[in-house]
């Protein structure tokens, strides 16, 4: 286990990883940008205020605005667990695109390091769309809910760094649906994001705030677009920092076992 | 010559599989050292530990007089990799491809524009700079890849088999290359599966097989031991191979012809 945790050597070069994947991203950068407008007002549309208008207020707040942090912290799920999932996995196994870098003087510490920074980048990019919408549909409190734009780059952290250590143990492409299926999606429902979590039984919610990482980020999101403090920040924001921490660490040595004979 | 790789009892383990199994040999400066072999023998394993990106079990190896296990920033910022699977970056145009190469080297930009406009010339890919991996031809994406290896001007340039799959006249453009950078001075490191290509280039091999070397020296001189100096080919029917067996001559088959190894080939 211990062997899991030592800890890479990781310089500044990683940002060289990090620019050829921002360098790919804008070759399209018409569809990269106008996709993550597309998804919130949608689901908006549909579930704010479709859904929406049979439910009614919970704890006081109109469900628009207490779906619309949801929303947003999915975004930072996918986006980072998806580029690091299927994104990291072509480059790294179809591409060879990790291969070729290793022969420069850079090492493979370095290529996961920029890969994880630029799942967190995903998150952060799609995030700030989603903002511009949420804020145009006047769903938010400003300008608190502007600091969800530095959070989603930590948050996204979070998932890109689990995703890698999924990408670094999947025999193939297909085996990152079981992630996707088991924890993803599980946590896309049960994380507060389209319900309180107080609304599911005792034990459950303990389960989720110990093991679900979406929960904090919802938490975190939900304080910052309705304009309300919780003692309990400060703990959520630890926990997705040592978390993710933790997680990019076993992430970098668990590419190494596998890409490293 | 000064030596600038040295193996000594150098040991590759995968396993319970020794794919290097225990080899001493050393790279002189300027000089063109092939590994000769068939699959499987070891070659690129033992490139991959030269070049620092698999790490030996086993035995000492330096390149430019550093510890591979110690200075392998130092050590790859001085070599120049042609692998033997392509690893283009498909997502870039060809010109693009050498430019966020020359970033990972961090090359100043505007240096990297000025060699990559060399090497294009170089390679004869010009008219194909903006063209994406994709539509290249196999000749093409080889040339490519070594104009790659040369961005950072290495002192060793190593060639993982580099003319595996093309047709003739794109194996002697790449020759024709590799023969013009040795002219100035660079040292090649390579390994390949034809005595022809060790011969028109390599100044020493070694034949491995089985993760060992088996011998060592120039190349006219093995041909000369090992095989004789010619290869008569002819067309396999049984008059004459009763004939060979019964003459007790050295000869292979190949699908319906006959190789016969020769020093005399008149007879
Ligand atoms: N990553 C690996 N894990 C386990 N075994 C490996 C690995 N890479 C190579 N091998 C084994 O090591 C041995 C040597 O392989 P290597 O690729 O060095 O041969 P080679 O001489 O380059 O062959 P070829 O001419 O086919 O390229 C083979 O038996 C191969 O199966
Ligand atoms: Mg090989």
């Amino acid at each position: 286990m211990a062997s899991y945790l030592k800890f890479p050597k990781v310089s500044n070069w990683a940002w060289k990883v990090w620019m050829r994947d921002w360098n790919v991203f804008m070759k399209t950068y018409r569809v990269n940008f106008i996709l993550p407008f597309l998804e919130p007002i949608l689901y908006l549309l549909a579930l704010g205020f479709g859904l929406g208008g049979f439910v009614g207020p919970i704890d006081g707040i109109p469900y628009a605005v207490f779906l619309a942090p949801g929303l947003i912290s999915i975004s930072i799920m996918n986006s980072a667990f998806f580029e690091c999932t299927y994104g990291s996995y072509v480059r790294m196994y179809y591409q060879k695109t990790f291969d070729a870098i290793i022969a420069t003087p850079l090492n493979l510490d370095e290529v996961i390091a920029g890969e994880i920074f630029w799942g967190a980048t995903r998150s952060f990019i799609n995030a700030s769309f989603m903002l511009i919408v949420v804020i145009a549909f006047g769903l938010v409190s400003l300008p608190m809910a502007l600091i969800i734009i530095p959070f989603s780059f930590i948050a996204g952290l979070l998932f890109s760094a689990l995703a890698m250590c999924f990408t670094s143990i999947s025999p193939n492409i297909n085996a990152l649906n079981y992630p996707i299926f088991l924890l993803i999606t599980p946590m896309f429902l049960f994380s507060g994001t389209f319900f309180p979590i107080s609304a599911l039984p005792q034990p459950i919610q303990y389960a989720s705030f110990a093991t679900l990482p979406l929960v904090h980020v919802v938490e975190i999101s939900r304080a910052l677009t309705l304009g309300r403090w919780s003692d309990l920040l400060p703990l959520n924001l630890i926990w997705i920092i040592i978390v993710s921490f933790l997680l990019f660490v076993i992430s970098i040595n668990l590419m190494k076992r596998r890409l490293i004979a | 010559m000064p030596i600038v790789v040295s193996a000594e009892n150098l040991t590759k383990r995968y396993g319970d599989l020794v794919a290097v199994d225990g080899i001493n040999f050393s790279v002189e400066q300027g000089e063109c050292f092939g590994f000769l072999g068939p699959n499987g023998a070891g070659k690129t394993t033992t490139i991959k530990m030269i070049q620092c990106v698999s790490p030996k079990t086993s035995g000492k190896l330096e390149v430019l007089g550093m510890d591979v296990d110690l200075y392998p920033k130092e050590i790859k910022r001085n070599l120049g990799v042609v692998p033997q699977e392509n690893n283009l970056d498909p997502d870039f145009t060809v010109y693009e491809n050498l430019m966020v190469y020359s970033r990972y080297f961090s090359i100043p930009k505007n240096e990297a524009k000025e060699r990559i406009e060399k090497l294009l010339r170089f390679m004869q890919l010009e008219e194909k700079r903006d063209a994406i991996i994709e539509r290249l031809s196999g000749g093409m994406k080889r040339r490519l890849i070594l104009a790659r290896a040369l961005l950072n001007e290495p002192k060793i340039l190593i060639l993982d088999e580099p003319t595996v799959g093309l047709d003739p006249q794109a194996r002697h453009l790449i020759w024709d290359r590799i023969r013009s950078l040795k002219k100035e001075g660079v040292t090649t490191i390579l390994t390949t599966h034809y005595m022809e290509e060790a011969s028109q280039l390599c100044d020493r091999l070694v034949i491995m097989d089985y993760g060992k070397i088996l011998v060592e020296g120039r190349p006219e001189d093995l041909v000369r031991e090992q095989i004789g100096t010619s290869i008569l080919e002819t067309k396999a029917n049984p008059e004459v191979l009763s004939c060979l067996q019964k003459m007790k001559q050295e000869f292979e088959i190949v699908g319906d012809t006959i190789h016969i190894f020769t020093d005399s080939p008149s007879i």
